[in-house]
């Protein structure tokens, strides 16, 4: 299980790499949103795989069984709500710059 | 009470971005009046926590009155109180100088400078990793949005750049606090510094690679030398009081840094010598780098930018001695070239302004309408930043060179005085292309008056006045480095159950 987990982050960082360095804004933006795809789940899978673990700790049964530890979960929480903020910017930019520049290369100089 | 002054360099920037954005842009009157009394007001808190920093003790403020390892606690330290007195200077005078009308010159100005000084405060006072993060990005997104104020191809393009490596630079710390806390169970980073000194032999090369990550991180907002290509172009392309504004960011990648390799992850320990070694060596590079950029550079300000990426390689190699000596050096220096850096930034606009269509392009152009007041404001900035005596850069670099220990003496001298040479150079061929290098006739526009050139002057001044005043300063930034130095006291005052929480 954690082989594949490892394995899922390795090839969306991949991905997400080999798009950055395409330097084109529309593939940077798809490798920008690919790369935080796998942080996120690596932020997730920092608070260990458990499955059927509560999140919670009661004052009753189960204290003595696995526990999820949910700070991980608030993380990615918060990381997807900044990451979906700065895609949504960076969408727009990436128009604008294609609008004021007249191409959509990332240094805004055009040609191959 | 008085530990919620703590929060007030939080809780007034984001009441008047607030306040700002409910205004909206036709009321930029009351938007410019709402924007200076909040800085003002931070000015005001600045002083307070600097005061109460000075005094020696760490104040420590829990929000929500959780314990420590648990909720997210503020910390004040020495350090922590000089970075926010020169933040809320350089805003203040920024700010002063974008009121003559650069902010009217796009959207929502009066909204995001108070969200970029929110995030830059929040950094220097959070003492949690992941809080850290957070307030990076609140000032990041604010930078964002302001180095595209004014439009135009050529900020579009710096603009694109740099917020597609921040963007990456931002995946790069969640993945670098994941793996921390992964390891360690814990965020806050007093808790982190001691759980990565008791850490098993196993987790070492982990945690040196979550280490060295931020220090990937915290390189690229402060422009370490492989990573510094974004700031020339996005530094020489913003607006003036944007781009001295922009002076202390990198500066709040310096403070990661910092703060990182004397709390978290301390050069004795197994993880943070890793770090050590490489830190001395990136600082010479981007000493380098940074001289070679303000010698190549072709207009006024990309020079500036270029000597902003040298500051941070000086400041470098002073915190790469890791002695008290070093780090108090660094710490005096880093005042002086972000306050005189933005005066040079702000100084930049007028002479950009009345040379027409060349701009500040060092090539010949039509003559200065006020040469005179110009001239002299730019020899003071230049004499400042090329660290000439008698001005504070050359005290600055004066404790830096004598804080090198013998052995690594030579290469530190020969890079710090080089690139001074270097600087020195750029800034006399600079400042005779400007002002003496001329052809055909002055324009009409741009002349401006004293109320205009405040702001920008006195910028300049502070470094007279950090002269004067450089005895008070030097020994505040050597308290400030003993306490860094011992990072026990941080530790205890942030865990220990004697600590001075506040009760909201």
């Amino acid at each position: 299980m954690e082989a594949l987990a490892a394995c899922t982050v390795a090839v969306l960082v991949a991905c997400g790499v080999y798009l950055l360095l395409r330097a084109r804004t529309f593939s940077v933006v798809v490798g920008l949103s690919l790369l935080s795809y796998a942080v996120n789940l690596f932020l997730f899978f920092t608070g260990r795989l458990l499955a059927s673990a509560p999140p919670l700790v009661g004052s009753g049964a189960g204290a003595e069984g696995a526990i999820a530890d949910p700070l991980p979960q608030a993380l990615v929480l918060t990381a997807i709500v900044i990451g979906f903020a700065m895609t949504a910017f960076v969408l727009i930019l990436a128009l604008r710059a294609r609008g004021e520049l007249g191409n959509d290369h990332v240094d805004g100089k055009g040609g191959r | 009470m008085m530990t919620h002054w703590l929060v007030v360099p939080l809780v007034l920037p984001l009441v008047a971005a607030m306040v700002n954005l409910l205004l909206g842009e036709r009321e930029i009157g009351r938007q410019r009046l709402v924007s200076l009394v909040c800085a003002s007001g931070l000015l005001v808190a600045a002083m307070v926590l600097l005061e109460r920093a000075a005094g020696g003790g760490l104040t420590v403020y829990r929000l929500g009155n959780w314990p420590a390892p648990f909720g997210i606690v503020l910390v004040l330290d020495r350090l922590s109180g000089l970075l926010l007195t020169t933040t809320a200077v350089l805003a203040l005078l920024s700010l002063l100088h974008a009121v003559n009308g650069d902010d009217a010159r796009g959207h929502h100005f009066h909204v995001f400078f108070p969200i970029q000084l929110l995030g830059i405060n929040g950094a220097f006072l959070t003492g949690d990793l992941f809080n850290l993060f957070v307030f990076f990005e609140v000032l990041l997104i604010a930078s964002y949005c302001l180095s595209l104020h004014g439009g135009g191809p050529e900020r579009v393009r710096a603009s694109l750049r740099y917020v597609a490596l921040n963007l990456i630079g931002s995946a790069l710390f969640l993945l670098a606090v994941g793996a921390l806390y992964g390891l360690t169970g814990t965020l806050n980073m007093a808790d982190l510094g001691s759980k990565v000194a008791a850490a098993p032999v196993e987790q070492v090369a982990l945690l040196r690679a979550g280490g060295l990550l931020l220090l990937v991180v915290f390189g690229l907002k402060a422009a370490i030398l492989p990573l510094h290509p974004w700031l020339p172009p996005l530094y020489g392309s913003v607006l003036a009081p944007v781009a001295a504004l922009f002076a202390v960011m990198t500066k709040v990648g310096v403070y990661g840094i910092l703060r990182t390799v004397t709390l978290i992850l301390p050069p004795q320990g197994a993880v943070g010598g890793a770090i050590a070694e490489v830190l001395p060596l990136l600082a010479l590079l981007t000493l380098a780098a940074g001289g070679l950029g303000v010698l190549a550079a072709a207009r006024l300000r990309t020079l500036i930018a270029s000597l902003v990426v040298l500051s941070v390689g000086a400041l470098l190699a002073g915190i790469g001695q890791f002695n008290a000596a070093g780090i108090a050096a660094a710490l005096y220096y880093l005042p002086h070239t972000t306050l005189v850096a933005a005066g040079l930034f702000l100084l930049a606009e007028p002479i950009t302004c009345q040379r027409g269509e060349v701009e500040d392009r060092f090539i010949p152009g039509p003559p200065l309408l006020q040469p005179t007041r110009l001239g002299l404001l730019f020899v003071l900035g230049a004499v400042a930043a090329a660290g000439l005596p008698p001005l504070s850069g050359f005290i600055g670099k004066l404790m830096l060179l004598r804080s090198v220990a013998p052995a690594d003496g030579p290469w530190l001298w020969i890079v710090v005085l080089g690139a001074s040479l270097l600087t020195l150079i750029a800034l006399s061929r600079a400042g005779s292309r400007l002002f003496w290098g001329t052809a055909g006739t002055a324009g009409a526009a741009g002349t401006v008056g004293w109320r205009q050139l405040l702001p920008a002057a006195l910028l300049l001044a502070a470094s007279i006045g950090m002269t004067i005043a450089a005895a008070p300063i030097s020994r505040y930034t050597e308290a400030a480095a003993h306490q860094l130095l011992a990072p026990q006291q941080y530790i205890d005052a942030v865990l220990g159950a004697s600590a001075t929480g506040g009760k909201p």
